[in-house]
């Protein structure tokens, strides 16, 4: 059972240009990204953007369940685990939505008949949530060496009621804020992979909108605004996450 | 038809085999060799919903009812009614509890026992979509506040699920909504919230006499919700340059980008839900599928009206 509950009444403003933090509308929170926590995982990462943390566990390519097997391709598994309480439909949501978005990236066909699973313990929610998971899912995958065509940023912004985007919003200001939105955008490929077209429709592939989720009513002109100001943000996204891969590649390198 | 696309085999093979058979080895093909004609294997155009029809009233024991097909695909709502104590965070609303099931009689994918990964998305879907555009102004649902209000329990049962679940589920929660009567009741001293009799609608004389004869007993009159903005989802899939309108099950399986825009009628965007997908939307998909939306609103907007006007336009009279 779902509970839908709406608070109607004078919601208190936003004004984006003081926000609580201190920072400007198109200021992303602190990142941080580590990898390898886990032992037994195959891969790890915990991924957060301040007091919005997300641990990641990637096991496999390991045996598919006999049902779910797949003779062409291998199969891909969320599980997405809350902070505290069972999984509802948001979780479930949450889970197909991640699920999704990892498929376009995995190179799926050359592990048949194997599970890829992908565990994701929610740490801490400060918004932004599904963005933080996301990138956090992405960087296990990376730290488990599963092939990849490419990597996945995310990032979340809200639209103030008087039609204002700020980038990143913490909880507070999701329930203050009109709608929010959280989009995943593939990352620009550095190596150029010569079958792989550069463009599509005209427009660079890291342009393309892999994965849209909204809360809340807004204008159509507001949405697309949305999208500039992420698409902006998940290029800095993407640079720190490669630049972190680098960084430890680098380290496992120098202590080999 | 001529052959174009498809790989070589493919097109080899279909000099020689027959229609069925050739859908059967070479889905995507037979797809493409479609799409590429500008028309879809059930005969639509490729921006065309399927024919829809809404009927308001279609279960007699619920408070608010409705049965809605779009081609097959079937949904059935029912909103039942009870009398809660509000929360204390907000004493002066009701609630809006929102309910989807697939049972296994609609889709051979679905199994009876756990809810299918398909029912969760639909369900978390389809209550957002009520949340964001504010549809049912909760208020309304007070009936004494901090005292008493009423709890709307929508429950939609998908009949027969073939392709754009979120459209037919949608329409039909916010069709049996709109058909949803607060029945008359009064309020007792001791705080019971007792209904009123209702005879062929003298329910409002009965509402009237007794607010005469005892002034501070609350009371209050059988009336439907206000009417406000709805929201109004299109599924599209898109397969290389070719965006396709509310897809049916096969379609939504073998073409493997779909993405869900509702939008209400006063052209508010109320969710723009792409769960990832083989292909990344560029901008331009972006806004065809926007406009496509903002047109099968204005269709099902009129389609909805002609069938309110039918079921509830002769009651609204008589009262």
């Amino acid at each position: 059972m779902v509970m839908a509950k709406v608070e109607v009444g004078a919601a208190p403003s936003l004004n984006v240009a003081e926000r609580a933090d201190g920072r400007s509308a198109s200021q992303l929170r602190p990142l941080s990204l580590s990898r390898g926590l886990l032992t037994r995982a195959h891969g790890s990462a915990t991924w957060s953007q301040e007091n919005t943390t997300v641990l990641a566990a990637v096991y496999g390519p390991k045996p598919a369940a006999m049902k779910k097997e797949n003779a062409e391709r291998a199969i891909i598994e969320v599980v997405w685990r809350a902070k505290s309480g069972l999984s509802g439909s948001y979780e479930k949501d949450a889970e197909v939505v991640v699920r999704r978005s990892l498929e376009y990236i995995i190179l799926t066909a050359l592990h048949p008949n194997t599970a890829i699973s992908v565990i994701l313990q929610v740490i801490n929610d400060d918004g932004s949530l599904l963005a933080c998971a996301m990138n956090a899912a992405c960087a296990a995958l990376v730290d488990a060496g599963i092939p990849l065509n490419g990597l996945l940023s995310a990032v979340s912004c809200g639209v103030t009621h008087d039609g204002q985007v700020f980038l990143d919003p913490t909880k507070p200001e999701e329930q203050k804020c009109k709608a929010y939105v959280s989009f995943v955008f593939p990352s620009r490929r550095l190596s150029a992979v010569p079958e792989l077209p550069a463009d599509v429709d005209g427009e660079p592939v890291e342009y393309g909108i892999l994965t849209s989720v909204t809360r809340g009513a807004m204008e159509v002109e507001e949405y697309f605004s949305c999208v500039e100001n992420c698409r902006a943000a998940a290029a800095k996204v993407s640079e720190f996450s490669r630049s972190s891969i680098e960084q430890s590649l680098k380290g496992n390198r120098d202590g080999c | 038809m001529t052959i174009t696309g498809g790989i070589a085999e493919a097109d080899a093979a279909s000099a020689t085999m027959e229609v069925e058979a050739y859908k059967r080895l070479y889905p995507l093909q037979f797809y493409e060799r479609h799409l590429d004609s500008d028309v879809r294997p059930d005969g639509r155009p490729l921006t065309r919903a399927r024919p829809t029809s809404v009927n308001l009233g279609s279960i007699a024991t619920a408070d608010g009812s409705a049965l809605v097909k779009i081609g097959n695909t079937t949904m059935l709502a029912g909103v039942k009614l009870e009398v809660i104590t509000p929360s204390t965070a907000s004493p002066n609303q009701g609630q809006v509890a929102v309910d989807f099931q697939m049972p296994s009689i609609c889709s051979p994918l679905v199994r009876p026992g756990r809810p299918a990964e398909a029912a969760w998305v639909v369900s978390e879907q389809l209550s957002n979509a009520l949340v964001s555009s504010n549809f049912v102004n909760l208020q309304q649902l007070c009936i004494v506040p901090g005292k008493a209000a009423w709890i709307a329990y929508v429950d939609v049962y998908c009949l027969d699920a073939d392709g754009s679940l979120l459209d037919a589920a949608l329409l039909a929660a916010v069709a049996a909504l709109t058909h949803l009567q607060l029945p008359a009741v009064k309020v007792t001293e001791t705080g019971r919230v007792v209904p009123l009799k209702n005879h062929n609608g003298d329910a409002g004389q009965e509402v009237d006499s007794i607010a005469k004869k005892n002034e501070d007993q609350i009371v209050k009159s059988r009336q439907r919700l206000e009417r406000s903005s709805m929201p109004i989802a299109l599924t599209c899939v898109s397969h290389r340059k070719h965006l396709l309108a509310d897809p049916s099950a096969e379609e939504e399986s073998i073409l493997q980008m779909s993405l869900t825009v509702i939008m209400d009628t006063s052209g508010r965007l109320i969710s723009f839900y792409k769960p990832g997908g083989a292909v990344a939307a560029t901008s331009a998909t972006v806004k065809d599928c926007i406009e496509l939306t903002k047109k099968r609103v204005a269709e099902v907007n009129s389609i909805f009206e002609e069938a309110y006007e039918e079921a509830c336009g002769t009651e609204m009279m008589v009262e």
